[in-house]
């Protein structure tokens, strides 16, 4: 029989962590149930022993800082998809738009997911071109990584046993910037993703003056493309032809789902078109 | 902890990580949400918490205490939800059902803020449902019509012909229709198997004493030395290969070693590692490493591993070979994905044994279970649940066996309830083929010959494997007239899970090569694929390749006159489109097919009864099993139009071995029109004797109001109960060593149109319309026959674009993909009535047939819109990508 854990508060919760970092948070149970009932049906070891975040109050808000937004680790994608948020948000709702079916976009959480820090998690290439911060609480006092710094590898990432992520943070950055997200599956619904990508650019009369691109699924974890951004600053969306030089750093592997070969193509194409499309955006926009 | 389920506060004392499902369903016993995962993947259910949609498998009861929680059993409660289940029924959306109640609630959260919804809102409403039966057409059609069924609506009569709602379908939409998992003793034990996680190896099973010590509920472990009788089961009756419990080799990933009989708890907290196996692996064989040279035997009654060939060799005076086409074709394990894993319970009742069970085939199922257990055939009684999806799947026993053995030994009530990976683990799957063929024409496109070399891979145990093997060279060359044919199928034991049977029978991978073929020969000779098809047609009088004549009922050529205007005007629009260039090319695609309906040369009889009590009690004692299918329907509207009594007045008693008579299994598409014919006959059969019994003429009228039987208005008075019984055996001539006789007594005819566009790009397929012409003799029951057409498409489409079963990879519904709601796109159903003279009023079979043409017709789409011939299907992007990529290299 497992321990199941309900804190009702912060501390509390903290508490109970840093006695037993055996537990494993639980939010939305959208990746941990499906894991659970995986090795069950092998007979293999699954860890029982649960703290629950359900009851924990003021995880589950967006809010509006005067320098950055914070997005509570109890968001769900069904909230973040149904906020007003500024256009620099677009590919992050898009994205969460595209998790799963309905049902998981109701319970599944944007911490989850990172935390989770599966390859192909839609919401990291998003968080990445927002330049995203997790914030992590312990006993110890909270600490803030950038994205990069918290996904350390495929279903690794830097938090330490006795913390728990509280919010994801998403600085201001100034100045109208648009976004996008494009997911490439076999299927419409509730697929995983065989490559995704998003960006967020800031246009200054019509050219690129800052573009930040990631590309999830072709990398341990989802990374940005320097190259590439370097590349567009200054051009027209859509004017730059990617090339493959563009995407140092991905290392695409096989699986059932596509070869290698296959996501180092489809991801210069779906960045090509994303690329285009936001430059379509800005058009009409300027229009 | 307070749950407030369907408005009513309840107290439930469940621990805080169980599963809501499993709150709902076990503590409170509202087994109308549905379990078909457990992980999020099929939707199945889909409660509503506080209004908003969620998977009831992925929420624990600690999260759900205080919230509002929504079941389909409080669905009728809401007008708007009693709106929505009538319009499931009129549409006949829901098939199985076992999707229905998390459709259902997963619409009304839509439903509940927008009443008239779209239906690109509905899609995104229920995309997180997964339906392996309906293909969602009519699913959605429903939802976006549930508003005008806020009153009950006139039912459309029920005469043959008529859209009938199917009569098992109330139950289903209110979640109250008992499924394997939905009911048991409340004594009964929990089996769990322990399978084989290696393809090929043998075992040693230690001492499990201190295992059984260190699990107080853990009763026993049943091994191979605890059956009864034989510890082996099989389709053929010569073929019992599979062992219940693998004897110390196990030949597949999923083969089962023992079983955990305890508590629900003491067996499910058991973790593999603490058992005492030593494993001495060997290496695994595929079809290429079981066919070498040395190979081991992987049975030892067939050296060399072909477990079964099929041959047809047809030498007819032929024009000379002028075009000339061949290739080589590869299909990889699709799985039946039925969303009702395998479940059931088995009760010893003094010397004799209940099993109530999910399944296709009661009276085989009552065989095998005898068998093991060393009873005769009498002292087993085969209740089928409802079944929640089989496409074939659910003709071989699963759980039966050794919940019957674990029943027996003990005495006690034992149930068990497969996992969604224990399922895909250890089930049967289509067989993966590797075809090579060639196919002549001559200068006017006439077919003059076709070669067919096939291996199919059968996987750890015979299963279906000689019935593949049987019915692959009769469909071969398709259904055309072709002088010259020479077709082998083998089937092949390897180390993969058991190939068995799966809507077709091979027949699905055949003519993915025979249709390929044939359009590279139109090609060549110029001549458009429509009308090179309908050059070649089989029609009546025609003789097949195995020397049968096809004396009536070949509607091919009405099927293509039917889609020709379609063929047109999609090829038109995909030209103007394609004139505009860009990386998006559209293509249209055709493909036939005829299918053998029932069994291959062999006899496959049925026998229906219906009985009139003097007390006026009606009752149509129908042995068939209704897998979704709608053979409860059918086969009513089909004895009651014979009888001449409508068919509200009947009760039904459906599929229980121990009180229906044997209407062989559904399977083969076999139910309509061989059950349909003794269903008739039975009717008829009444009929006339009650006409006897009161002197009236052959067109008397029959009415039955209030226990009183009218002929011609005038009231009859029964002495005695009166019964017809009906029995039909399709005429059959067993096929020779040549493979020719008279393998089936009718076939169904199709032809169906793909429209698609092709990212050239990402190599991706967007279906656009699918064209469907059915021959199906009669339609009984038209919204069941276009539900069979959607569903066998979307399955079709499965197998064309996403499915692939790889064992340890893709054994959950997260990672073997199935079409979801936004997968299907727009059908045309056309209805073609060839009347069969067999049939029951002239019906023959649409199960399997709806499935075959869609396939190869996607692929004659993608090739037409790019150049690009599939050799290998599921058409994922990248391989979609690597075909455009070759084309390139080819030039
Ligand atoms: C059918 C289905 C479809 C899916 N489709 C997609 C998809 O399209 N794209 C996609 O990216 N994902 C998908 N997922 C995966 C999953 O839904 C997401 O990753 C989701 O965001 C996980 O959130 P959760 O709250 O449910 O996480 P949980 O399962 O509760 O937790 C996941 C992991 O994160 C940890 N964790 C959670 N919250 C915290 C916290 N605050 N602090 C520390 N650790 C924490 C847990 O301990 C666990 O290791 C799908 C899942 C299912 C079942
Ligand atoms: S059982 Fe919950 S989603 Fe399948
Ligand atoms: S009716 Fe949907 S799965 Fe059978």
């Amino acid at each position: 029989m497992g321990r199941w854990l309900r804190p009702r508060s912060m501390q509390e919760a903290l508490a109970l962590l840093a006695a037993d970092p055996a537990l494993m948070p639980f939010a939305g149970g959208t990746d941990l149930y499906p894991t659970q009932a995986a090795r069950f049906a092998w007979g293999q070891e699954f860890p029982d022993a649960m703290l629950d975040l359900g009851a924990l109050p003021g995880l589950a808000a967006i809010e509006e800082a005067s320098d950055h937004w914070r997005i509570g680790a109890r968001v769900t994608w069904a909230a973040l998809r149904d906020a007003a948020l500024p256009p620099e948000f677009d590919a992050l709702r898009a994205a969460a738009r595209e998790v799963g079916g309905a049902q998981i976009q109701n319970r599944g959480t944007i911490a989850g997911n990172l935390c989770n820090a599966s390859p192909a998690a839609d919401g990291v290439p998003p968080l990445l071109a927002l330049d995203a911060e997790v914030e992590l609480a312990s006993l110890r006092g909270l600490r803030r990584l950038c994205l990069p710094d918290f996904i350390l590898g495929n279903r690794r990432t830097a938090r330490a046993a006795d913390e728990l992520v509280t919010a994801v943070l998403v600085p201001k950055q100034g100045d109208a910037r648009r976004s996008g997200f494009e997911k490439l599956g076999a299927r419409r619904y509730l697929v995983i993703s065989i490559v995704m990508a998003a960006a967020t650019l800031r246009l200054e009369q019509g050219r690129i003056a800052a573009a930040a691109v990631a590309v999830g699924a072709c990398s341990p974890v989802a990374r940005r493309l320097p190259a590439l951004e370097a590349a567009l600053r200054g051009t027209r969306p859509g004017e730059l032809v990617v090339t493959p030089t563009h995407l140092a750093g991905l290392a695409p592997i096989d699986d059932p789902r596509a070869s290698a070969a296959y996501r180092e193509e489809a991801a210069l194409v779906v960045l090509q078109r994303l690329l285009a499309r936001l430059g379509d955006a800005a058009g009409v926009q300027a229009a | 902890m307070i749950l407030t389920v369907n408005g009513v506060e309840t107290r439930c004392d469940s621990p805080p990580e169980t599963r809501l499902s499993a709150v709902l369903r076990d503590t409170l016993g509202l087994t109308g949400t549905k379990i078909g995962c457990d992980a999020g993947d099929c939707g199945a259910c889909t409660v509503l918490l506080d209004g908003a949609q969620v998977c009831a498998c992925l929420v624990p009861a600690a999260q759900a205490e205080g919230c509002a929680v929504r079941t389909v059993e409080g669905l009728a409660e809401d007008p708007l939800g009693a709106a929505l289940q009538r319009a499931f029924l009129h549409h006949g959306a829901a098939q199985c059902g076992i999707c229905t109640p998390g459709m259902l609630m997963a619409a009304m959260e839509l439903l509940a803020r927008d009443p008239t919804p779209s239906r690109a809102a509905v899609q995104d409403a229920i995309g997180g449902v997964l339906c392996r039966c309906t293909g969602y057409l009519k699913i959605i059609d429903a939802i976006c019509d549930a508003h005008r069924f806020r009153a009950p609506v006139a039912a459309p009569g029920d005469a043959v012909g008529a859209r009938l709602p199917r009569l098992d379908g109330a139950a289903k939409v209110a979640g109250f229709d008992r499924y394997g998992a939905d009911a048991a003793p409340a004594d009964a034990l929990w089996l769990r198997p322990v399978r084989s996680p290696h393809a090929h190896a043998r075992f040693t099973l230690g001492d499990v004493t201190p295992l059984l010590a260190a699990h107080p509920g853990l009763l026993r472990v049943l091994t191979a030395r605890d059956v009864p009788g034989a510890n082996s089961f099989g389709i053929y009756p010569d073929i019992k290969d599979q062992p219940v419990f693998a004897d110390g080799y196990v030949r597949y990933r999923g083969d089962c070693l023992l079983a955990l009989l305890g508590t629900r708890e003491a067996v499910e907290a058991v973790r593999f590692n603490a058992l005492p196996i030593a494993w001495e692996m060997l290496p695994p064989l595929d079809v290429a490493a079981a066919l070498a040279p040395g190979a081991p035997d992987l049975h030892g009654f067939r050296p060399g591993n072909v477990l079964t060939t099929g041959r047809l060799h047809c030498e007819r005076a032929a024009p000379a070979e002028v075009h000339v086409a061949a290739g080589a074709f590869e299909t990889g394990f699709v799985e039946h994905a039925y969303i009702e894993p395998e479940a059931g319970y088995a009760a010893r009742i003094g010397d004799a044994i209940e099993v109530f069970a999910c399944t296709q085939a009661p009276y085989m199922d009552r065989e095998e279970v005898a068998r093991v257990l060393g009873l005769p055939q009498e002292s087993v009684r085969i209740i089928p649940s409802a079944c929640g999806g089989g496409f074939g799947g659910k003709l071989d026993v699963s759980i039966q066996p050794m919940i019957a053995i674990a029943a027996w030994i003990t005495g006690q009530p034992v149930r068990a309830i497969w996992t969604r990976t224990e399922s895909m683990a250890s089930s049967t799957k289509r067989h993966p083929a590797r075809i090579a063929a060639r196919a002549a024409c001559d200068a006017e496109g006439r077919l003059v010959s076709l070669d067919f070399d096939g291996d199919f891979d059968t996987g750890a145990y015979a299963s279906w494997g000689p019935t593949v093997a049987g019915r692959v060279p009769v469909h071969a060359s398709g259904p055309y007239r072709v002088p010259r044919v020479r077709a082998v199928a083998r089937a092949v034991y390897t180390n993969n899970p058991p190939s068995g049977a799966f809507r077709g029978f091979g027949v699905p991978q055949a003519a993915i090569a025979q249709e390929a073929l044939y359009d590279a020969l139109a090609d060549q000779a110029g001549i458009d694929r429509l009308e090179f098809r309908a050059l070649n047609a089989l029609r009546a009088g025609d003789t097949t390749a195995t020397g049968q004549v096809i004396a009536h009922s070949a509607g091919l050529s009405a099927c293509l006159d039917a889609l020709r205007p379609h063929w047109r005007t999609l090829r038109t629009e995909a030209a103007a489109f394609n004139a505009q260039g860009g990386a998006i090319r559209r293509g249209t695609g055709i493909a036939c097919m005829w299918y053998g309906i029932g069994n291959t040369g062999m006899s496959n009889p049925s026998t229906m009864r219906i009985s009139l009590d003097p007390d006026g009690r009606l009752t149509f004692w129908n042995g068939a099993v209704d897998i979704g299918q709608g053979s409860t329907t059918v086969l009513a509207q089909i004895a009651a139009e014979a009888l001449g009594l409508p068919v509200a007045v009947f009760a039904l008693v459906l599929g229980d071995t121990a009180l229906t008579a044997d209407a062989g299994k559904t399977s083969a598409s076999r139910q309509t029109f061989v059950s349909g014919r003794a269903a008739q006959e039975a009717g008829a059969a009444l009929r006339a004797t009650i006409l006897r019994l009161t002197n009236a003429g052959a067109d008397a009228r029959l009415a039955l109001e209030g226990g009183q039987l009218f002929v011609d208005g005038a009231p009859v008075v029964l002495k005695e109960a009166l019964e017809g019984i009906g029995q039909f055996d399709p005429p059959t001539v067993p096929l020779d060593a040549d493979g020719q006789g008279i393998p089936y007594a009718t076939y169904g005819f199709a032809a169906q149109i793909a429209s698609l566009d092709v990212d050239t790009r990402l190599g991706t397929v967007a279906l656009r319309r699918i064209v469907a012409a059915h021959d199906v003799g009669r339609a009984v029951n038209p919204t069941l026959v276009e539900g069979q057409i959607h569903g066998g498409i979307a399955q079709g489409i499965g197998l064309a674009l996403m499915e692939e079963y790889i064992p340890g990879r893709t054994e959950n519904l997260h990672d073997y993909l199935i079409p979801t709601a936004g997968d299907v796109p727009p059908i045309d159903c056309i209805l073609i009535e060839d009347p069969e003279p067999l049939g029951p009023f002239g019906a023959k079979g649409i199960g399997e047939p709806a499935l075959v043409p869609t396939a190869p017709a996607i692929l004659s789409a993608i090739h037409d819109a790019t150049g690009a011939r599939l050799h290998r299907v599921p058409a994922l992007p990248h391989r979609v990508l690597e075909a455009l990529n070759r084309r390139e290299m080819d030039r």
